[in-house]
């Protein structure tokens, strides 16, 4: 067993961090406040190729490894969690969709310009009445001749007023026995008629981000933007989760490692009762536990982001790291703020931002009370992954770096 | 155009940096290029897009110097060379630019050889001076900008940060350059890059086989002691108004017999 | 009997850099330990009072070389001019004040005399008949003593690390002319001219430095002119800043510094910055504005005499290592304080 990251696995986190701490760091709480995503970011992301990290050069990527990606997350939400969502959504929820499930030619029309930051990319599963429970959803897609025409709402969506391309899943069969197997999976080119978004203002955290939502009424799309087969839209939207989760993990993992950073930082600086606040056992205690949840968190995304370079399964795997890595990246937030006293309570220090932006990826990607079920029924037996249709693609060397 | 720059593996600038028992000691904090020595490689690698031929990054140094050719490597640099000798344990400049001297007449037809400015460990700044001595090449050294380059005409011109301002000097090629942060800031290393260091086989060429002449080194740190701690009392000024207390600090400065 | 210690005059346009008289100070104490006497060495051109400055600073024998070749410094034909007066007259010590000039030169000799330098030193003490020479590493997070076996031990001074000895015209000393030792067409540099003019008082020579930060561009109570945008608004309030700081620095004759955060912003050009990717300073007077302290910050002024810091935020490290502090506006401190010493050091 291997620990050891390779060489080429540090100098793609040593250049992710130097863009996030050199570019992004210092305008970042600027945005925050004006609850606006800075325009450079999306095109400096594409420029640099971390929007096709993980994607094979022939596909318009950088043939690096799903750790690469795991550890650009990282790298990422280390300086705020925007830059990873963008990273959730366009890698992990929208383009490994693409590899996994799509045909060549929906990899040629969709994924190769996603893959070069040409075109951004989201994902369309939530809406303003389904979290949760997916299966419930309202959007439609009605196929008619060669097109389908959709109809319905997305809401809470990431990117939704700057992406080119969404990945929506919709009813096509009301009459389904099981309301499961009446949906499908669809690429959306967002500039077709009928088609309008808009922005949502007011959360309390990933405010330098750009989230949205979609409405669709009667946007006709080509045949040819189904993914995958009808009625197989929420096993593919589940497949998007394990991925976009597994970029959630990884950067709840930054965050965690960001509060830590501040807290000692800050814990060898602050001075009361004449001496630094990092010689007092309670904070001392308060630091001890931040290491041991940013250590775990990172074990746990690694071995995730392993068993996908091996193309293994890793359902449980992948949603265990971001239950963890989430929940911790709260905790260890809330934690900051306290040692940095009325400091932390202030957006002059970074942590209050950690903490607001970390109680997001509670909420998304799977609530951690989802999470929980899934992990109890994959021990009691109650639930078992049943091998895909089309799985997730290794991580081959030579092929995804050939041209 | 045959391009050459010098690079160094130091401990990160953000390193606690701690002497015990003794010894120099970094904790595990990663060892990186010397920063100075990522402008340099990024000059290098503008005066090659400009004008053509080829980046050879060389370095002086163990294994671990390796990690530092792959960064410039990744950074675009065509090739890379580990100058290396383990029983040469800690060689001083001059040793060093002898080194160097004989790696750069070793490859040959170099126009231009870069460094940065200092290494941030010894923080000695004298390498490539030596280097342009040793091979006998004029030095232009705390180069901010290289407003011209004629490799055709073996002519340079380039401007210098000196304490009077910046100096504009003319002259030769071959030469020695060494840059300071005006000069522009380093790219990222892109991922193609990366992909391309990561399996680069780096040849390892030993100081003997080179015929430098070298000979133990002539400066030694017989001793290295972390600072004394300054015992600074500090006082805080304060009055009424913002007029008292600057009547106050002026005061108390001009009585420190400083100004 | 030839003295045993020699010190290089750095000079520009013919005028020595005032360093180079700390180190006849320092040369003067070696010098006693060596039982011999200090010898100066000053190339350029129209050197000769520099040369009569030298003796009064304590030198007993000075060189000049007085050569339209040298009217501007090049390292070639200087060095070749020293290597060539070393190797004559077999010295123990030469001392260079560390400046561009100095540095160069001292590592060009080295390699013509197969020996050793050691820059950028803060501390001089004999032992065995050797010189050890303190100086810090890794951006002066720590210290070493340092020696070199060869002679001559070739040793450049930190500027203003060292006192600077009182000038006694009554003093005498021996002047001898030398000739150059290379001739112009085989220099292969030219030096074309300087882009800047030399109006401002140079950082490394500053006995006081006042220093910006980031801080210097928050202030709230200037209104910007309708017209711009956001980020011409930062520059201009930082302009505005930096404009308090240069009259401080007027009224003190003192030298303009910046910190990284404040140059990385684009509020003054990068030959201001102080730190550990900027210059090490060592003045007398730093005065700290708006700057927090960071660690890279304090590498580059730790070992200023006097550090004096203003800053609003009374967590700022900087103010750990200051002399004086003051917590407040520095918007409102700083024309008080320009006024105070307009005021106090006029009479």
């Amino acid at each position: 067993m291997d620990f050891a990251l390779t060489d080429e696995h540090r100098m793609v986190q040593h250049m992710v961090k130097g863009f996030a701490q050199k570019e992004v760091a210092p305008i970042i709480k600027e945005y925050d406040r004006k609850q606006a995503m800075a325009p450079f970011v999306l095109p400096r992301m594409g420029e640099l190729g971390i929007l096709g990290i993980c994607l094979p050069v022939r596909y318009g990527g950088q043939g690096m490894d799903y750790i690469a990606l795991g550890l650009a997350c990282e790298e990422l939400e280390a300086v705020d969690s925007t830059l990873r969502v963008v990273m959730s959504v366009h890698v992990g929820l929208n383009s490994l969709a693409l590899l996994q499930w799509g045909t060549e030619e929906q990899k040629e029309q969709f994924l190769v310009p996603q893959a070069r930051g040409e075109k951004i990319a989201c994902f369309g599963l939530t809406e303003p009445g389904a979290g949760s429970d997916v299966a419930a959803m309202d959007s439609t897609a009605r196929l008619s001749g060669d097109k389908y025409i959709i109809n319905g709402e997305k809401m809470w969506i990431s990117l939704a007023t700057v992406a080119d391309h969404a990945l929506i899943v919709a009813r096509t069969n009301p009459d389904a026995s099981d309301p499961h197997d009446g949906l499908s999976a669809f690429m959306v080119e967002l500039d077709r008629p009928g088609v309008s978004c808009g922005d949502i203002h007011g959360k309390l955290g990933v405010r330098a981000g750009s989230t949205g939502w979609l409405a669709f009424q009667n946007v006709e799309i080509p045949r040819q933007n189904l993914i995958g087969e009808e009625g197989e839209g929420f096993k593919i939207a589940m497949s998007c989760l394990d991925n976009g989760r597994y970029t959630v993990a990884a950067g709840a993992t930054g965050l965690i490692r960001a509060s830590l950073e501040s807290s000692v930082k800050y814990a060898g600086e602050r001075r009361a009762f004449g001496r630094e606040i990092g010689k007092f056992q309670l904070v001392q205690q308060k630091i001890a536990y931040m290491v041991q949840s940013f250590e775990a968190a990172q074990l746990l995304y690694l071995r995730a982001g392993w068993m996908k370079n091996q193309g293994v399964r890793n359902t449980r795997e992948t949603s265990l790291a971001k239950w963890f890595a989430t929940d911790a990246s709260f905790d260890a937030a809330s934690e900051a703020i306290q040692i940095h006293g009325a400091y932390g309570y202030s957006d002059e220090y970074d942590v209050e931002r950690y903490l607001r932006n970390a109680k997001g990826a509670i909420l998304y990607e799977g609530t951690s009370e989802i999470h929980q079920l899934m992990q109890a029924g994959f021990a009691l037996g109650y639930r078992d992954d049943v091998p895909l249709r089309c799985e997730l693609p290794p991580f081959d060397l030579d092929a995804w770096r050939s041209e | 155009m045959k391009i050459i720059v010098c690079v160094k593996q130091v401990p990160d600038t953000a390193a606690k940096v701690v002497v015990e028992n003794g010894q120099v000691t970094w904790g595990d904090t990663p060892l990186v290029i010397n920063p100075w020595d990522e402008y340099a490689v990024e000059t290098a690698l503008l005066q090659q897009e400009a004008h053509g031929g080829d980046v050879t990054v060389i370095s002086f140094g163990g294994e671990e110097a390796k990690e530092a050719l792959k960064h410039a490597l990744a950074m675009g640099c065509g090739n890379a060379i580990l100058v290396s000798e383990p029983e040469l344990g800690n060689a001083d400049s001059l040793v060093t630019s002898h080194v160097l001297a004989a790696a750069i007449q070793k490859i040959g037809d170099v126009d231009l050889v870069f460094f940065g400015r200092q290494a941030i460990d010894g923080d000695v700044g004298v390498t490539a001076a030596q280097t342009a001595r040793v091979l006998g090449w004029p030095a232009y050294t705390l180069v901010s900008a290289i407003s011209e380059l004629d490799p055709g005409n073996g002519s340079i011109r380039v401007e210098r940060s000196v304490e009077e301002g910046r100096q504009v000097v003319e002259g030769k090629l071959p030469a020695v350059v060494s840059v300071v942060k005006d000069i522009g800031d380093p790219r990222y290393p892109s991922f193609m890059g990366i992909r391309k260091a990561s399996r680069a086989e780096i040849p390892i060429w030993s100081v003997t086989e080179l015929g430098a002449e070298v000979s133990e080194p002539v400066v030694t740190w017989p001793e290295i002691t972390n600072p004394p701690k300054q015992e600074v009392v500090t006082e805080i000024v304060s009055g009424d108004s913002s007029k008292e207390i600057a009547e106050s600090l002026a005061g108390k400065i001009i009585e420190e017999k400083v100004l | 009997m030839a003295d045993k210690i020699w010190v290089y005059i750095d000079q520009f346009n013919g005028e020595a850099i005032p360093s180079s008289w700390e180190a006849i100070g320092a040369a003067r104490v070696l010098a006693d330990q060596f039982s011999g006497g200090v010898t100066a060495l000053v190339a350029g051109e129209q050197v000769k009072g520099a040369a009569e400055l030298a003796v009064q600073y304590g030198a007993d024998q000075v060189y000049f070389c007085d050569d339209a070749t040298l009217k501007d410094f090049r390292a070639e034909p200087y060095a070749s001019l020293l290597s060539g007066l070393a190797k004559e007259h077999q010295p123990e010590v030469i001392l260079f004040p560390t400046t561009s000039r100095g540095r160069e030169l001292a590592a060009m000799v080295a390699v013509d005399l197969k020996t050793g330098v050691l820059p950028d030193v803060t501390a001089l003490e004999v032992q065995d008949g050797s010189v050890i020479a303190t100086r810090p590493v890794y951006g002066g997070k720590l210290l070493t003593k340092a020696v070199c076996s060869t002679r001559p031990q070739l040793i450049t001074l930190r500027v203003r690390a060292f006192p600077t000895p009182e000038a006694d015209s009554s003093r005498t000393g021996n002047l001898s002319e030398v000739p150059p030792a290379v001739s112009e067409d085989d220099i292969q540099t030219k030096v074309v001219g300087y882009t800047e003019s030399s109006g401002r008082v140079s950082l490394n020579d500053a006995g006081v430095i006042v220093s910006g930060g980031r801080g210097v561009s928050n202030n709230p109570v200037l209104m910007p002119p309708e017209d711009m945008d956001e980020n011409e608004i930062e520059i201009w309030r930082a302009q505005q800043g930096f404009k308090l700081i240069g009259d401080l620095a007027e009224v003190l004759g003192a030298a303009v510094g910046a910190s990284r955060a404040a140059v990385d912003a684009g509020y003054v050009p990068y030959d201001h910055q102080v730190g550990q990717t900027g210059k090490v300073v060592s003045p007398d007077v730093y005065i700290a504005c708006g700057i927090s302290g960071a660690i890279q910050h304090q590498a580059g002024m730790r070992t200023s005499k006097v550090i004096v810091a203003i800053n609003k935020d009374p967590e700022a490290p900087i103010f750990k290592m200051a002399r004086f502090g003051v917590v407040g506006d520095l918007f409102e401190i700083l024309p008080h304080l320009t006024e105070a010493f307009k005021n106090r050091l006029s009479s």
